[in-house]
Order: structure tokens, then sequence, then C-alpha cells
């Protein structure tokens, strides 16, 4: 077993491939009666090994639909485009049925309600369990000896006795570690965290966060974050990219995104964060909501809710192209 | 756990006894009493010899000094004599009892098995064909009155292709153990189509609830296969809320077995509380009702333990 996990364990064969994840033109279409629905729409983005990439856009923007859809798990009736591939393995082309031997082991998920996330009738050590039963062909006693390393590995304490206890006897933070826990058994290449601390109180938030960055440093898997919250996301990630309506809006190191904001959406999020230093009575808002995705819509999807927008931004779609170097944005008013 | 079983053993005792004294009330006031029917069927008797007979039973007395007297002697094991078959209750209670908990154990194994795996298999794709039709079968189950499917079962198994017994139980003590079970086959068929729509339904309905929880996903997410999805992850969560439906079906089919029971000539316990009432036979009534409410509350009691036992959220202590 151990020499198994070691050929898993970052090594020169995942080496070759520095890129952990590789996102090409990704869409998402739902058809119903009323017509297609394009919720995610040609997103391209890549993370390398050890990386970490945020994603931030308000509630519907596909941020949560793109994170699905890395795992295969877009409901039925939704139809998936574009290319994925995990260290370099396209995932595009593979049938349904090699899904589960995907999910899990190359790219693993971290939901956001932790007190839900968890079967309520099984012992976590059980679940954790599963996974490597699952993926690294453990039987299920030694399966169950490795849940407590990892239960160790997530710091919680007395892992031997706790891996006994169901969901409901653990704290909504030990049960996002339980969480990260079993996400992270098998070494997956990458993480998706989807909201991971949104549902807990601030100060085990920032023990979530930091439990995720060592581990990621142990393990150097590549992150992908999703949050609305950017003080978060500007804390953690490496590379950001905004996303509006289905589309990525903008894309630029978490350094250049939070000191030089140039969509006018991306903006419009930093201007809304709370300050401390300026006591405000009101908090600014973006005007409107986001528009109806039902392929009627011309132009750029942000110009019913943007000051700078004229006839060309309701007339012409903005394509993502670099203005600067490592800095790209979609949106005609921001020139090179 | 023992603390939980003496505490609920405890509180059944206390709903009989309140169940005997409310039972034996309602008796009580009812019109007429033994009495007056052996008066009615024979005329030579006088009002004083009535009289004497009913200070001699102790019928003159007030209901409470009635019912103690009662309470002691069925505490001492003493149940009474029924007036009709001029017999003590238990010999009368016992097999009956020991009729109907076959032909509810045999009906609710078969209709809670068929149920949970159709409601599974349905629930896995809701709308799909399959689903379609047993939503259908289940209809049609629930619609049905069962005095209409007896008869029918009965044209088709007994009359028509000869079978299998039309009604009664089989002579105890003769014939073998699939003698006395070919009785059983209509009866328990009866009670299983009756059931089954309804438990279905329930099964069905809670798998897809389970299905659509964020639990689920994370199973999925972990690279687990579909059918572990379901079994392993849906279906003991689904299970807790079908337990208790079975539960409560259990205390009603103990005494409400009836029209299936007079359909099938069994004699059966919710027979015997039906002829008891309709024959003045109070003793019997009282003692048979007390069984029906004793089934019902072991019924519950089961359910309970096992809905501890799924879900570890609830604490038996």
């Amino acid at each position: 077993m151990r020499s198994n996990r070691l050929e898993s364990e970052p090594g020169p064969s995942r080496l070759a491939s520095p890129l952990a994840l590789e996102v090409d033109g990704l869409s998402v279409d739902f058809s119903s009666h009323e017509g297609n629905k394009r919720v995610v729409d040609g997103v391209s983005y890549a993370i390398a090994r050890g990386q970490t990439l945020g994603v931030v856009g308000e509630s519907g923007c596909g941020k949560s639909m793109t994170a699905l859809a890395l795992l295969g798990l877009v409901p039925k009736q939704g139809c998936v485009t574009g290319r994925i591939s995990v260290s370099g393995q396209g995932l595009s082309e593979i049938a349904i049925d090699e899904w589960p031997e995907i999910r899990g082991k190359r790219i693993a998920m971290v939901f956001q309600e932790p007190m839900t996330a968890l079967n309520p009738a099984m012992r976590i050590g059980d679940q954790i369990a599963e996974v490597l039963h699952l993926h690294e062909g453990l039987s299920w006693k030694e399966a169950r000896e490795r849940a407590v390393e990892e239960l160790r590995l997530v710091g919680i304490p007395s892992p031997a006795e706790r891996a006994n206890a169901y969901p409901h006897q653990l704290s909504g933070g030990m049960r996002q570690r339980v969480v990260i826990a079993m996400a992270l058994a098998c070494r997956p290449d990458v993480l998706i965290a989807d909201e991971p601390t949104t549902a807990l109180d601030v100060t085990i938030q920032a023990q979530i966060l930091e439990l995720m960055q060592r581990l990621q440093d142990e393990i150097g898997m590549a992150v992908q974050f999703i949050s609305h919250n950017l003080a978060v996301v500007s804390e953690i990630a490496d590379d950001v990219i905004v996303m509006y309506a289905g589309q990525i809006v903008e894309r630029a190191s978490a350094d250049e995104l939070f000191s030089n904001p140039l969509h006018p959406y991306t903006q419009g999020l930093i201007a809304t964060l709370p300050k401390i230093e300026n006591r405000q009575d009101e908090l600014p808002v973006i005007p409107g909501m986001v528009p109806r995705l039902d392929g009627t819509l011309k132009g750029c999807r942000f110009a019913g809710r943007c000051v700078k927008a004229d006839s060309e931004c309701h007339a012409l779609i903005p394509v993502l192209r670099s203005i600067s170097p490592g800095h790209d944005v979609a949106c005609h008013k921001v020139r090179p | 756990m023992i603390v939980f079983l003496l505490r609920r053993l405890l509180g059944m005792a206390v709903v009989l006894l309140v169940m005997s004294f409310v039972v034996y009330g309602l008796i009580g006031l009812m019109p007429g009493d033994p009495i007056d029917l052996m008066v009615l069927s024979n005329p030579g008797m006088t009002a004083a010899d009535a009289d004497r007979l009913r200070a001699l039973h102790g019928l003159d007395q007030p209901l409470i000094a009635r019912y103690w007297r009662w309470l002691i002697a069925a505490l001492n094991g003493d149940f009474g004599f029924s007036r009709v078959y001029a017999r003590p209750v238990l010999d009368i209670v016992g097999p009956a009892l020991w009729q109907t908990t076959k032909l509810v154990a045999l009906t609710l194994a078969i209709s809670s098995i068929l149920a949970i795996a159709l409601g599974i298999r349905s629930a896995i794709r809701p709308g799909g064909k399959f689903d379609t039709l047993i939503s259908f079968v289940s209809f049609a189950g629930i619609s049905i009155p069962s005095f209409w499917l007896a008869l029918i079962l009965i044209l088709a198994f007994a009359v028509g292709l000869g079978w299998l017994p039309a009604s009664g139980m089989g002579r105890p003590g003769e014939g073998g153990f699939w003698d006395s079970a070919r009785y059983l086959i209509l009866p328990v068929a009866t009670l299983v189509i009756a059931n089954l729509g309804g438990v279905t339904r329930y099964a069905r309905s809670s798998m897809i609830e389970t299905l659509r929880m964020d639990f689920i996903r994370t199973a999925r997410a972990k690279g687990a296969r579909e059918p572990r999805v379901v079994l392993r992850h849906a279906f003991p969560n689904a299970l807790t809320s079908v337990i208790t439906v079975i539960g409560v079906n259990f205390g009603t089919l103990f005494s409400g077995a009836l029209i299936t029971e007079t359909m099938f000539a069994q004699r059966g316990l919710g027979k015997t509380i039906y002829d008891a009432i309709l024959g003045n036979d109070f003793n019997l009534a009282l003692v048979a009702l007390l069984f029906a409410t004793f089934a019902t509350l072991i019924g519950n009691l089961l359910a309970d333990i096992a809905y501890a036992w799924l879900d570890p959220r609830i604490s038996v202590t």
C-alpha cells in the first residue's frame, strides 16, 4: 500500500505537466421549454500545481456550476461542452461510468455546507475510509486506519475516538475539517473548494483557511477556491478570475486585481467591501440585477448595470483580452 | 437502552390501564346488561329474579366498584368468561391473537420488502416509465376496496383455478404446515395489495427527498458509484420515515383487518372484537380490545427502536 501511495505523491511524473487543471472553452447549457440557457459561457483557465485560483462573482454567476462540470456532476438536463484536463489527462472524452474513478481521486471537492455535506447516518471515520476503499483498493480495516491518520492531518483532536463519531456530534468547523480530510484522502491533483468557509463563523473561517493552505503546501494540489467573499480570496488566492453571468470578465494575479481592478464590475465588487477606516452610513451597491441568460441578450452582459456603458457595449460582445502582462479584461471601455 | 425499554414498558402499562377503564366505562354506559338479555330470552324470569341475578353478579354496584373488581381479578390472571362461548375469555382471544399475528406479520414483511424495493426503484428515475407504472398500480391498490379485492381473489384462485381454499383456517392439528399455510395465502395477498400502494408511495417520496440532499452529492463527488450512493447512502436515511408508516400500519392491521378476516372466515382479533360487541359479549370485547391496544403499542415500540437504530441522531436513553 505504502509503495502505491508514494507513486502518487508529487513526483517527477507529475511534475512533467506543471498544469494541474486546464479548462478550455467550458460551457454549460440548460435547455427547457423556455429556450436555451447558457449558465457557463466559454470559460477558460488553468491552475498550476500548488497554486490557488480564486473564482469570485455573485450568486448565480456560474461559479458553482463550473465546479460541478469539473466533477461531471452537472444535473442530467445540462449539457457540458469544452475541454477539461487534469494533469494532462483529458476528461471531456471519458465515458460516464469512468467519472467515478476521477471524482475523489484526481479532482475532489469541499462543499459549502459542512452541516449537510456529511451523511448523518454514517460514522465520520467510515465516510473518509470509503474514499480510500473506493480509490486505493484498501480493505475496510486498512481504510479505517488510514482515515484516523487523515483526521489527525486535518487537526482533529483524539482522531481515533472521533472517527467513531457521527456528524451531528461535531461542531461546524470540525465537520468542515472532516469534509476536507475526505476530499484530500487520496491526494487529488485538484481540490475545488466551493465557498468552504461561508457557513462558518469568522474565527473558524480563519482556522479552516490556514488548514487548507498548510495542506496545500504539504500535498501540492492545485486549489480552485470559489467564493463571493473578496477578503478571503485576496488572502488565499494566487490568481483570481471574476465571473459575471457565466463569463469571465477579468483575470489577474490577486495583488494586481485588488490594487488595480479594471472591469467596472470588479471595481463595483471591490467598492462594495466595507472599510473599517471610513465609517459609511450606507454600503455601496451595484444597481440592477444579473440579466436572464436566454440568448436574447446582445452585447456586454454587464452593460445594463454599468455606468460607463454606451451603444457599443449594448451591441457588441466584449472579448477577454490582455491589457497588461497577466491581466485580462473583457470590457470595451478598457484599453491597453 | 434498558432504561428506555423499562420506561416505555411502564408507559405501555399505564396506557393499557387507562384504556381498560375507558373501554370498561363505555361498555358499562351501553344500554342493557347481560341480565336484560337473559330476561329477554327467558319469558319465565320475573323482575325479582333479575334483581337477584344482578346482585349475584355484582351488576347492581356502581361502575367504579365493578371496574375495580374486574381489574383486581384481571391482574390475578382471571379475565372472566365469554357470555357467548361460555368459556374463559383467554381461550377465545388467545387463538384469535395468534391467527392475526400470523396474518399481520406475513403481510407486513411481504408488503414492506416489496414496497421498499419498488419505492427505491421508482425514486431513481422519478417520472420515468417504471415510476409511472408503479404510481398507477399503487393508486389502484390504494383505491380498490379490500372486500372487492378479496372476492376477486376468491373467484380467481379458489373458484376458478381451484388452487387455494376460499376461506377458513384449516382444522388445528390436522394436515401439515403447508395445509394451514394455504389458508393464509389469499387473506395475506389481499392485505398486502391493500397495503402496498401506500407504503410504496411513502418509500418513493422519502427516497426522492433523500436523493436530493447535500450528502448524496458529497457521496457522488467522492467517486461512489450510483448503486452505492442509492443503497449505502440514501437508503438508510430514507428508511426512517418509512419505518414510521410501517409501525402505524402494524397497529391498524391488528384490529383493522376485520373486512379481510370476515371475507375469508378467519377468526382473528378484528372479527372477534366485532362479533363480541354485536353479541353483547362484554368481557370478550374488553379483553380483545385491550390485546389490540397492546399490539399497537408493541408496534410503535418496535418502530421507535428501529428508528433509533437507523438514525444515530435519535438516542433512546
